[in-house]
């Protein structure tokens, strides 16, 4: 018998030390901060018990890096900054100084080359997004386009803390959510039962997992032209997608009828109110690339009445828990639906079980 | 929509695209629904995906795959198996489903790699990560993925092993793909934040290297996510997103700079305190006093660190600092949102023995959930399905009102073994 190739064993080192890579600022004062303020929109300025001072520069960035971007910024970095940089859970760069002196240089170097500074505070930071048509094997529509489409409208409000307070936009390219909360999602909506390719079935999924997955237990085993496949119950289907992945002939995204919908107050802090999920305000968007305006035009306008109407340091979540959701639908002029009454299992306790009306 | 500046210096700049230097042989696919996202102030991925095609045939392919799923509003990417000689996990196969008609970019998998708690880089190692990627797959990183992964996009099966032997070299591991403990999230914390009550690093690393088997090698129900947040801000999302939520927080009294408290009413008003730190506190802890200093009920607050947000240098947590855990946040599929729960209300992280038993806690839940999970069971909808008390009873804890929002309204359920229950409650109580 052939030997096999030598193959080299892995090293398990798993998640890296980042003390190897941070600020040397930020090693010495390791869990010795004494406060924090933002001398201006997109720097953040930390001061140390010690005494010493940090300042980070928050810049946006495409978040898909190529070797030109990354040596430009890194370029950057290393002659304005100091060589350290580190990423917000937003794809935001944070660039550190130690110096007062050396933060409008690196501002302007980066304005410069075309990268925004800001997203701090009270801003409307950068679209946490997925890969959709990209990489993703299941994407309703694209991710990077429409964050693409929708900074390039918002970017003023990137570059300023004018909101209420501050603003998490998320995308995501199936009802999955990989985009996660927002205090404004845009998630694709499928509106139709998949399409089922019965010549594949047999041979490309696994029917009982498939079966399985449905949440409202709407497919079933099916012998169709004589071979085995799966049906659906088109009544009962919530066009969920989730037999797609399982059974990618069970095909749920259709150019024509998969939508876009729009979600708002979803927030992940305990600040003031306990982290809440966002909620539905529009659905049957159209999914249209390459700039998606119509979707685009729904969220500026919830942005432009939220800026107006909510107080100091509420995010989208509070300022309707505040006014109530008749108020929100009033002031968006966005159109209430039955579709916006929960259905779900345990969702009578979304409804209002009280005299409390707001006239 | 704004228009882009001019730029004072085009080659060193976000929109730079030297088309008369094209290396790559293929000509360019016409792209005219992705050429309208190059104009605009942001800064544009197809203008980077465009640089990358002047060298790289892969990414002409790509760039014409992309038009064509912008033109037919269809994505055309499928999975399969590919991994690295000894793991089972890690990467994100795509073949492309219209290789005939874009052939170069036919396999297009991705690279989950792990980056460094807290996302911390050096210039020199960013560059040297996109050396080797440009050397073994399209030079394309998404900094960073959902689930906080490097995001090294677009290579073949073949140099997919390549790319893993150059940086696993180097110091950097695959993370978590498919059924498995998955890549963890870790806040800035206290390298930069005095918000932190934690050490995040510490807790991230010592939670998923504990568990590389289970990441490398699939074989868990479904995902598990671990992610720590050094403060109630909960920056990394954990409540609504990891199976296994850390979060810091304090028991003793808050700080209170009361000369800081003095200054910030001066320079912002009492209205603007009144209105924005006392009236939302949401437990009414909070009174201005006549003389401009604040009064905190510490016994009511509830940690939400929103007056510590506003007042950042006359707030800040107290000095007894520790963590809260909860278990079972996760979203949509397959029973709905589900918000992580409190399992440890407080656990101190001081000790090696401290860190120990938080080891314990996430080996006790992840067995248990192995062990009970059905296919495709988030950790949290298990917990759904057999109730929290008989979970906790499979790892060993004691049940605590802090655990809900409010106790059982439903009449109907056996109490049996209500007098021991009872009695069980009275001597822990006892026993402090």
């Amino acid at each position: 018998m052939a030997e096999a190739p030598k193959m080299r064993p892995p090293i398990e080192s798993g998640c890296p030390d980042p003390f190897q890579y941070m600020h040397p600022l930020m090693i010495k004062n390791f869990g010795n901060w004494a406060y924090h303020d933002r001398p201006r929109p997109g720097v953040l300025h930390h001061v140390a018990k010690s005494g010493d001072e940090i300042w980070s520069i928050r810049c946006g960035t495409q978040r898909q890096l190529g070797p030109y971007e990354i040596n430009l910024l890194c370029d950057i970095i290393d002659k304005f900054g100091e060589g350290y940089v580190r990423f917000t859970i937003r794809s935001n760069m944070e660039i550190m100084v130690s110096k007062k002196e050396k933060v409008e240089p690196l501002i302007h170097a980066l304005e410069d080359a075309g990268y925004p500074v800001g997203g701090t505070g009270n801003s409307v930071t950068m679209i946490s997004h997925t890969q959709g048509w990209l990489h993703c094997d299941i994407p309703g529509t694209d991710a990077s386009g429409v964050v693409k489409a929708l900074m390039d409208d918002l970017h003023e409000e990137f570059k300023k803390e004018d909101m209420p307070n501050r603003v998490h936009i998320t995308t995501s390219c199936c009802q999955i959510n990989c985009g996660g909360q927002g205090d404004i999602a845009i998630n694709v909506q499928h509106t139709k039962p998949p399409k089922i390719n019965h010549d594949l079935v047999a041979n490309v999924c696994e029917r009982p997992s498939v079966v399985a997955r449905c949440p409202v237990a709407a497919i079933r085993p099916a012998i169709v032209n004589g071979k085995p496949s799966l049906e659906v119950d088109e009544k009962k289907c919530i066009c969920c997608g989730a037999c797609y992945p399982p059974c990618p002939p069970m095909q749920i995204n259709d150019p024509e009828h998969s939508k876009l919908a729009i979600w708002v107050g979803g927030k992940n802090s305990n600040a003031r109110s306990k982290p809440m999920f966002h909620k539905l305000v529009a659905a049957g968007v159209p999914n249209n690339p390459p700039r998606w305006p119509e979707a685009g035009d729904i969220v500026k306008n919830i942005l432009r009445v939220y800026k107006k109407d909510a107080k100091d340091w509420e995010r989208v979540g509070d300022w309707v828990e505040r006014i109530g959701w008749p108020r929100f639908f009033e002031l968006t002029g966005l159109p209430f639906t039955k579709f916006h009454v929960d259905n779900w299992r345990g969702s009578r306790y979304t409804l209002n079980a009280s005299a409390h009306i707001r006239f | 929509m704004a228009e882009m500046k001019k730029p004072k210096n085009p080659e060193k700049h976000s929109t730079y695209l030297p088309l008369d230097q094209k290396k790559s042989s293929k000509p360019f696919h016409k792209t005219p629904l992705l050429d309208q996202l190059e104009s605009g102030p942001w800064p544009s991925f197809v203008t980077g995906l465009k640089r990358l095609a002047l060298n790289n045939d892969m990414m002409v392919d790509l760039l014409g795959q992309l038009e064509h799923s912008y033109k037919t509003r269809k994505g055309y990417w499928k999975g399969g198996t590919v991994s690295v000689f000894g793991y089972g996990g890690g990467i994100i196969p795509r073949f492309s489903e219209v290789a005939s008609m874009f052939p170069e970019s036919k396999e297009f998998h991705t690279l989950r790699v792990q980056p460094p708690a807290g996302n911390h880089y050096t210039t020199d190692m960013l560059r040297k990560l996109s050396d080797s990627w440009n050397k073994w797959g399209s030079g394309l990183i998404a900094f960073h993925g959902q689930t906080g992964n490097i995001m090294f996009i677009g290579t073949t099966s073949e140099k997919t092993q390549h790319f893993f032997d150059e940086i696993n070299e180097y110091g950097w591991d695959l993370g978590g793909a498919g059924p498995c403990v998955r890549t963890g999230m870790s806040c800035v914390g206290a390298a930069r934040c005095e918000q932190s009550c934690a050490n995040e690093p510490k807790i991230h690393r010592l939670l998923v290297n504990d568990f590389l088997d289970d990441m490398h090698r699939p074989a868990l129900p479904y995902k598990f996510k671990f992610k720590v947040s050094g403060c109630p801000n909960d920056c990394m999302n954990s409540i609504q997103r990891a199976d296994f939520s850390v979060i810091g927080t304090w028991r003793d009294d808050m700080k209170v700079d009361q000369k800081e408290v003095k200054a910030f009413v001066k320079s912002k008003s009492r209205k603007y305190v009144i209105d924005n730190v006392v009236a939302r506190c949401p437990t009414q802890a909070l009174s201005l006093n006549d003389d401009d200093t604040l009064a905190v009920d510490n016994r009511n607050c509830v940690r939400c660190m929103h007056c510590i947000n506003v007042m950042t240098k006359a707030l800040s947590p107290g000095d007894d600092k520790g963590v809260t855990i909860l278990v079972g946040g996760k979203r949509t599929l397959k029973i709905g949102d589900l918000f992580g729960t409190v399992i440890v209300p407080f656990m101190k992280l001081e000790t090696e023995e401290d860190y120990d038993k938080l080891r314990e806690l996430s080996h006790n839940i992840i067995d248990f959930w192995a062990e009970n999970g059905l296919e495709h069971e988030r950790c949290g909808e298990m917990i759904d399905r057999i109730g929290l008390s008989n979970f906790l009873e499979g790892i060993g804890l004691e049940v605590d009102p802090n655990m809900i929002t409010h106790p059982r309204t439903t009449s109907y359920f056996r109490s049996d073994d209500w007098d021991q229950e009872a009695a069980k409650w009275v001597q822990r109580k006892a026993a402090g």
